[in-house]
């Protein structure tokens, strides 16, 4: 027990000094002269915060599929919407600099000859509103979809199905130009947000800081929920969902709780996304998406919250690099890494480590 | 179908409150009267057939109480009525007087004081034995009291003196999935002692284990009587005699004969129906 407890705080430590790292490293060598051989330049900043909201992501899909057993599809529906929550407060930033100058509304608006706000984009302008929306929207979707879900006792590939759905059908309303959320263009052209200017290389320094100390934040919630007996009763429900109801666990509402909460994770790795890229537009609710983030967290292995991380990371890395050399090649390679781990290493990179503890204890104990 | 046609008939009576305004509260259990379970004029049909067939089976407080048959005589369908897994067709199911099993689901009917431990040993094979007890444990079973747990050391000290009980200290940080058959057997049995109910429901506990472990399990099951109702289900019948308890015999679904172990073998009817003779010997 004691062992156990100090080899998985062991984990969270090397890992959050590994992140503490990543941020100071950064910082440091982006501050470095352009010519000098450890610049990292600002485009690198800009990728690799953009890959710390995909590993948050990754996170949040590793909490309900690798501890809960609940594999989501969908989960890029919860970060887009964070990312619309985030856009739509940045649009209202824009005021009158926009194309057409109107203070009021959106460019996409005024071309669509609206004349003035539709009611759900009330608010907005306030900071502090939309960040209650970017977490709340998501967390409330989830909550309304798995309460029906769970209490139907809708599992496994069916569940998955139907999150797929969820995404798709978000997808095709989102690019509804009448829905008010500017079609298939979606929503872009942002000037500042929090009064800071988005083409700053300072701001963008400071997204990348912000996006490494959500993963960490996020993080060690998710570490803290993992390590209670909430945590244990979630891979109880993974391995055994009627052993745990016949313990008297209301199997569907820890599913819910933590369904809502790992939407929520996403709608905030959605909110650092948008300001980062600059975009965000119906794609991102694209099916594809999502399965590529379980793809992330089967690389880099479920059931360990570092996996999740590695594997957003390792993976993005790749993509970047791969679509830069040989840009064809890319779906093939991810299809073809995606074989090989689920063949050769079921768990994940993450796996190898717990493989190599896994002997280590059969040797100790045929040593006694 | 059915069921649903019951429901709105029974919305336009107009000699009783609609059901669903009867509070669903769990309510204490009263075992004033002596009987733990009762169950009464019960019926389950599966597709046409007919697995439970108006059956009647009551069972005292503290009593140890064996149920055999042939299979498919419904043993299991009854375990699953008491548990809340199926819902009967007709009749009623109470536990004590006060609580009505037929309108809780099973987190409730287990929180009530009603444990089960399953044909096949179903302990959670990726937690440690410790963790299999922990979960077990009586006691707060909401998400957010769950997340708050923490173990002090009388608890901690409760887990492994159960540990100690089930023969498993030296394997308390072992993942339950790397025990052997008779030793997941152990660790549930642990499991529901750790939950503490007022009565326990027993599939098959003596399969896959040996001699000497089944004479360890006969002496455990009669200590844990006398405090709890116990029923057991068992296909081994040198187990059912070591029990030394009453013994039902259920077949199609019905009580076919009650009484000791030797009236039971001394039954006409009990011996056609296993061995196929009796009557016509």
């Amino acid at each position: 027990m004691s062992i156990r407890a100090g080899k998985s705080r062991l984990s969270t430590l090397l890992f959050v000094s590994a992140v503490v790292a990543l941020l100071i490293s950064v910082t440091t060598f982006n501050q470095l002269p352009a010519d000098h051989e450890l610049h990292v330049g600002n485009y690198m900043v800009g990728l690799l915060g953009k890959y710390l909201t995909y590993a948050i992501l990754a996170v949040a899909v590793d909490l309900v599929w690798g501890y809960l057993g609940i594999l989501s599809l969908g989960h890029a529906a919860f970060f887009a919407l964070g990312g619309y929550g985030m856009g739509m407060y940045l649009m209202r930033q824009i005021g009158d600099r926009g194309v057409y100058g109107n203070p009021e509304l959106p460019d996409f608006m005024v071309f669509l000859n609206w004349t003035e706000l539709p009611w759900y984009w009330s608010g907005f302008d306030s900071f502090a509103f939309s960040a209650l929306m970017i977490l709340l929207v998501p967390g409330l979707l989830a909550f309304i979809f798995g309460w029906f879900a769970f209490r139907s006792r809708v599992n496994g590939v069916y569940l998955s199905i139907i999150t797929q759905a969820l995404t798709y059908a978000l997808m095709l309303a989102f690019f509804r130009n009448e829905m008010g959320f500017g079609g298939n263009n979606g929503l872009t052209d942002f000037k500042d947000l929090l009064g800071f200017d988005l083409r700053s290389e300072n701001v963008r320094l400071g997204l990348f800081i912000a996006s490494g100390v959500a993963l960490l934040l996020v993080y060690l919630l998710c570490d803290s929920i993992l390590r209670s007996r909430l945590g244990k009763v979630a891979i109880a429900i993974r391995d055994a969902e009627d052993r745990t109801r016949f313990l008297g666990y209301r199997v569907e509402r820890v599913k819910l709780a933590l369904f809502t909460l790992s939407a929520m994770i996403a709608g905030l790795a959605g909110a650092l996304y948008v300001p980062q890229v600059g975009i965000i537009n119906p794609g991102e609710f694209s099916p594809l998406n999502s399965i590529e983030v379980v793809v992330w967290v089967a690389i880099g292995g479920r059931g360990a919250l570092y996996g999740a991380v590695v594997g957003a990371l390792g993976v993005n890395y790749a993509k970047t690099w791969f679509t830069g050399a040989y840009p064809e090649a890319w779906l093939f390679a991810l299809g073809l890494l995606f074989v090989v781990v689920t063949l050769l290493l079921p768990k994940g990179i993450a796996g190898l480590r717990l493989r190599r503890n896994r002997v280590q204890q059969r040797q100790a104990e045929s040593n006694v | 179908m059915n069921n649903d046609d019951k429901y709105y008939k029974s919305l336009i009576k107009r000699d009783r409150v609609f059901e669903f305004l009867i509070p669903k509260v769990v309510e204490d259990l009263d075992l004033s009267h002596g009987t733990a379970l009762y169950l009464e004029n019960i019926s389950v049909n599966f597709d046409g057939f007919k697995a439970i067939n108006k059956l009647n089976f009551y069972v005292n407080t503290g009593e140890l109480r064996c149920l055999i048959g042939p299979n498919g005589a419904g043993k299991t369908t009854l375990m699953d009525i008491v548990t809340g897994k199926t819902r009967p067709d007709t009749g009623s199911a109470w536990f004590g007087q006060r609580i009505n099993l037929l309108r809780m689901d099973e987190a409730e009917i287990a929180q009530a004081g009603i444990g089960r431990k399953f044909q096949k040993p179903s302990v959670f094979e990726n937690l440690s034995v410790f963790d299999n007890l922990e979960l077990s444990m009586e006691g707060t079973r909401s998400v957010w009291s769950t997340y708050r747990a923490s173990l002090n050391s009388e608890t901690a000290e409760r887990i492994e003196a159960m540990a100690g009980t089930i023969n498993l200290l030296k394997q308390l940080n072992k993942n339950a999935g790397l025990l052997s058959h008779g030793q997941k057997q152990w660790l549930e049995i642990g499991m529901l002692i750790m939950q503490n109910p007022s009565l326990l429901l027993i599939d098959e506990p003596a399969a896959g284990m040996t001699h000497q472990e089944m004479d360890k399990t006969v002496e455990l099951l009669q200590a844990l009587s006398g405090e709890r109702a116990v029923v057991v289900v068992e296909h081994d019948m040198e187990f059912v005699r070591a029990l030394q308890s009453r013994v039902t015999v259920l077949h199609q679904g019905s009580v076919l004969a009650e009484g000791s172990m030797s009236d039971i073998q001394n039954d006409s009817e009990v011996m056609r129906v296993y061995l196929g003779t009796g009557s016509s010997s």
